[in-house]
């Protein structure tokens, strides 16, 4: 930041190297074919160009005979190799990079029009700002409040769109120290070019003595705990409703057939739309909280109701997205960004 | 077909341009010659409307802060860029001009196959512009041209639902053109005239226009839900009511992603004549070319995904996506080696048609390569809605494809006017605007790999060199697309009468007078060859060839 020129982006995340020697490869391949097509287009069109003094001879058609049919094939085989290993290394890099390891920070992104806010699993909250532990990986949940926006952050090589109604995530491990841009690349009205902001990657010790001298709301874990009573939800999730405990993470089956694995978004869908999926064995008798609970505050609860979950199970043998968990110390893929993680263990 | 309008005309002598000079007889004319020449004069209006949103722009990012235009005004620019450039100018250019033009002639008819609808059609898009122009300039549209939902639909307080009817008026007439385009190739192909004898030009307008019978309805129907979210209010996109916003975003690319092959495939149509008949040479693997075009149109189809890799699409649905967008790079390749190999051991002419053509091979090179960086998901996500992505659709759709609806132009000047050019500015302009773009969108790669998103109307500081260098390649680039004007424009007063067939050319249109009669052929031509048949033409190649009279017509002809 505050630099009068650059040409390349600061690597300042774990995952920025991996995606520039892949940009780097690609951009090899770029130029080694823009600059073959270019020298025999001009080699041709110089060496063979049309002259007065050249008598025209009929060239025969080349390219029905034996050597047409094999420099076809040579350049339809060639390119669909070299793509072929661009698609292997770019999913490679791709599905690492969608896979939040368990013992993630998590930090919750609110996009609306033209500001970002978050807020820290300790409570405080930011706007158009986000300090950064290095070396900690962080996990983002994102939602907007109105129209979609984007959270990209070009020195991490990471974006992910911040959509209403439902949950997005990214994750990271901010490696350099620095300050670096936050942009929203998702065009969102009239101020979308200034709904940027500043990451602050600090050394952990720097990012905890920031967060001491911050003034913390509660964590949203403690906020949504108050919620939960405030609310009245702690009289029927307890008796005539589904208890909490050890459900996130759970699959749950559904009245009707079915089952759903109840993640983050299918908490915040049963908190607005509670009749949108109805547990079996249970009357649809819950009302809805829209208009009621702020998208902030379904976020406290979600991050209450995780926690209970980790609270009373080892979080090594929550049932996973795609089956249980047999390897308990690796990342596992699910459908979608949401892999179910363990209740924050921050930098509290 | 039976419903072809005869025009009747008093002098044999007349061709279509002069046989009656009323108002009435242009504006209600039937004939797809005159119709073409509408469409030139209106496309031409259109892409100076969207040239001077773009001035404007790269204006205003001339400084950071962007000082030039209010951030409300420059978000109606790039959307005025966009809407008019993408449904108003690149759509249509090729097939509604040279297309139209051209491919009766190709085939050996008199007309289009329903040449009232190709009159309407012409009607309902200078509507569309009509409307969406107004709708954007005066309504203040702000949504760009791909209209994102829940943006478009909730909360946007702008004249959206009249920019969506205009382009939904471009939608139509486009339906009809690809419509009257299949039938005619279809069904009123000359004697002779097999389908691996039509030059590769018909093929590939024959994709494009399989194209825009298939993907324009959808969009129409994306962009109606639009209209019935914003006008009703059922939530049909907003989630506060239990819509999907990112279901908008799959309708939209269904269409949007194959436009853009009906935004290129017209140009390597182009390309696929000029090249062979500059280099005298029969076009390097035709079956191949013919069935790549095939290839892109409906690859085309499955790969609208690669615009949601950071919309929340899954991860599974990613990665199927990505491999199936790297499978356009494989018929794209086929085309470029296909035409640089018909260059070899050929007698290749550097006038202005072959200029421009070289010059698409280039531009589509490089515009082809760094699409594979964004079907490849781990760079994607970081280059995802930046500059980068701009630099690369650039150089795909209007440095490829505006080199070759001007290369074509040039091509086919002589049969369309009557008229030669001046070879001599055509050259200098074809090498002007292919610096011009390359000194405007080369820094935009960098920019984008830096990280500066799209359709931001300030920026860092540091990024503002690149900016400087994009905006003043622009600038360059303004005169090279000045000039074909100016001299074309000349030359229809000044210029010397072209010859029926200035090229030597192969190809049934090069076998009519310049300009053509009014209807076309007075005998229906026979033909007992492949196209491009340039091997078995014998002619002095020494001079200049603007004079047929060292040409022994080869077999292709009237019999």
């Amino acid at each position: 930041m505050d630099k009068s020129f650059q040409l390349f982006p600061d690597q300042a995340a774990l995952h920025s190297s991996s995606v520039d020697w892949l940009s780097l490869f690609l951009t090899a391949v770029t130029v080694f074919f823009s600059v073959l097509i270019a020298v025999l287009v001009i080699y041709f069109a110089i060496r063979y160009r049309r002259r007065p003094d050249v008598p025209f001879v009929p060239k025969p058609d080349a390219s029905h005979g034996h050597l047409g049919f094999t420099l076809e094939l040579t350049w339809t085989i060639i390119p669909l190799i070299i793509v072929t290993v661009m698609f292997l290394a770019g999913a490679k890099v791709f599905v690492r990079s969608q896979q939040p390891p368990r013992n993630a920070t998590e930090i919750y992104v609110e996009g609306k029009r033209w500001m970002w806010k978050t807020q820290h699993s300790t409570g405080t909250r930011e706007i158009n700002a986000l300090h950064l532990p290095a070396g900690v990986p962080v996990r983002l949940i994102m939602i907007s409040q109105d129209v979609i926006h984007d959270f990209g952050i070009p020195a991490f090589r990471i974006k992910m769109d911040v959509v209403p109604g439902r949950y997005t995530s990214e994750w990271f491990v901010p490696e350099k120290v620095g300050e670096y841009h936050l942009f929203c690349d998702q065009y969102c009205g009239t101020n979308h070019s200034k709904m940027v902001g500043t990451i602050y990657v600090m050394k952990p010790g720097d990012y905890r003595q920031w967060l001491d001298g911050h003034s913390a709301d509660d964590p949203p874990r403690v906020a949504g705990e108050k919620l939960f009573g405030q609310y009245g939800c702690i009289t029927c999730h307890s008796t005539r409703a589904p208890t909490m405990a050890g459900l996130y993470g759970r699959t749950v089956p559904l009245e009707g057939g079915g089952s759903v694995v109840a993640d983050d978004n299918y908490l915040r869908e049963s908190i607005y739309y509670p009749s949108a999926k109805i547990v079996r064995g249970y009357p649809p008798i819950m009302p809805s909280f829209r208009g009621q609970l702020t998208e902030e505050q379904v976020m406290d609860l979600v991050e209450y109701i995780k926690s209970l979950a980790g609270a009373t199970t080892d979080p090594f043998q929550l049932p996973l997205v795609g089956g249980p968990a047999t390897q308990p110390n690796r990342a596992v893929p699910g459908p979608g960004p949401f892999v179910p993680v363990q209740a924050p263990q921050g930098v509290h | 077909m039976s419903s072809i309008p005869f025009i009747p005309v008093a002098d044999e002598s007349e061709n279509y341009l002069t046989w009656s000079h009323t108002v009435k007889s242009w504006l209600l004319t039937v004939d797809h010659k005159r119709i073409a020449i509408l469409y030139m004069i209106s496309l031409t209006l259109m892409f100076f409307i969207g040239g001077a949103a773009a001035v404007l722009m790269r204006l205003n990012l001339l400084t950071p802060e962007g000082g030039l235009l209010q951030a409300d005004y420059y978000n109606r620019m790039f959307t005025l860029h966009g809407v008019v450039m993408v449904f108003f100018f690149l759509v249509p250019a090729i097939p509604a001009v040279l297309g139209n033009f051209l491919i009766p002639l190709m085939v050996g008819a008199k007309d289009l196959a329903f040449p009232r609808i190709n009159l309407l059609s012409w009607y309902l898009y200078i509507a569309g512009a009509f409307l969406a122009i107004v709708a954007i300039v005066y309504g203040g549209v702000d949504t760009g041209w791909t209209f994102y939902t829940p943006y478009s639909s909730r909360y946007a307080n702008t004249a959206v639902s009249w920019a969506i009817f205009g382009v939904l008026l471009a939608g139509f007439s486009s339906i009809f053109t690809g419509l009257n385009f299949i039938v005619t190739v279809h069904k009123m192909r000359a004697p002779g005239l097999t389908w691996f004898r039509l030059p590769l030009f018909v093929w590939s307008m024959y994709a494009t226009s399989v194209i825009q019978i298939l993907g324009t309805p959808v969009v129409a129907i994306a962009l109606v839900l639009v209209v019935i979210e914003r006008t009703f209010h059922v939530p049909i996109f907003d989630p506060s009511g239990g819509g999907d916003p990112v279901l908008f975003q799959h309708l939209f690319w269904f269409y949007s992603h194959p436009a853009v092959y009906i935004m290129i495939l017209p140009g390597m149509a182009v390309i696929s004549e000029i090249v062979p008949c500059m280099a005298r040479k029969p076009i390097f693997g035709y079956n191949f070319i013919a069935f790549s075009s095939v290839a892109i149109a409906i690859f085309g189809f499955i790969v609208w995904g690669h615009h949601l890799f950071v919309s929340s699409e899954s991860m599974y649905a990613a990665l199927v996506f990505s491999a199936l967008s790297f499978s356009v790079a494989i018929p794209s390749a086929i085309k470029v080696f296909n035409w640089t190999a018909t260059l070899y051991d050929g007698y290749v002419s550097h006038s202005t048609p072959m200029l421009y053509a070289l010059g698409f091979v280039g531009l589509f090179t490089i515009g082809g390569l760094t699409g594979l960086f964004l079907a490849t998901l781990g760079i994607d996500i970081h280059l995802h809605d930046t500059y980068f992505i701009i630099a690369h659709f650039h150089y795909i759709m209007v440095g490829a494809q505006v080199m070759a609806y001007i290369g074509g132009l040039h091509f086919w000047w002589p049969k369309m006017t009557g008229k030669m050019y001046p070879d001599f500015w055509g050259r200098i302009s074809a090498v002007i605007i292919f610096i011009g773009f390359n000194l405007t969108f080369f820094p935009q790669f960098f920019l984008g790999y830096l990280g500066m998103p799209r359709r931001y109307h300030e920026y860092p500081p540091e990024m503002q060199v690149l900016n400087v260098m994009s905006s003043c390649g622009a600038s360059v680039l303004a005169v090279g697309y000045i000039m074909p004007l100016c001299y074309l424009l000349w030359s229809l007063k000044y210029g010397k009468p072209a010859p029926a067939n200035p090229w030597v050319a192969t190809g049934l249109e090069w076998q009519v007078s310049s300009p053509p009669p009014p209807n076309n052929f007075d005998k229906t031509p026979i033909v007992t060859e492949e196209p491009y048949r340039y091997d078995k033409m014998i002619t002095q190649l020494g001079t200049p060839l603007v004079d047929d009279s060292n040409l022994i017509s080869p077999g292709q002809g009237a019999a």
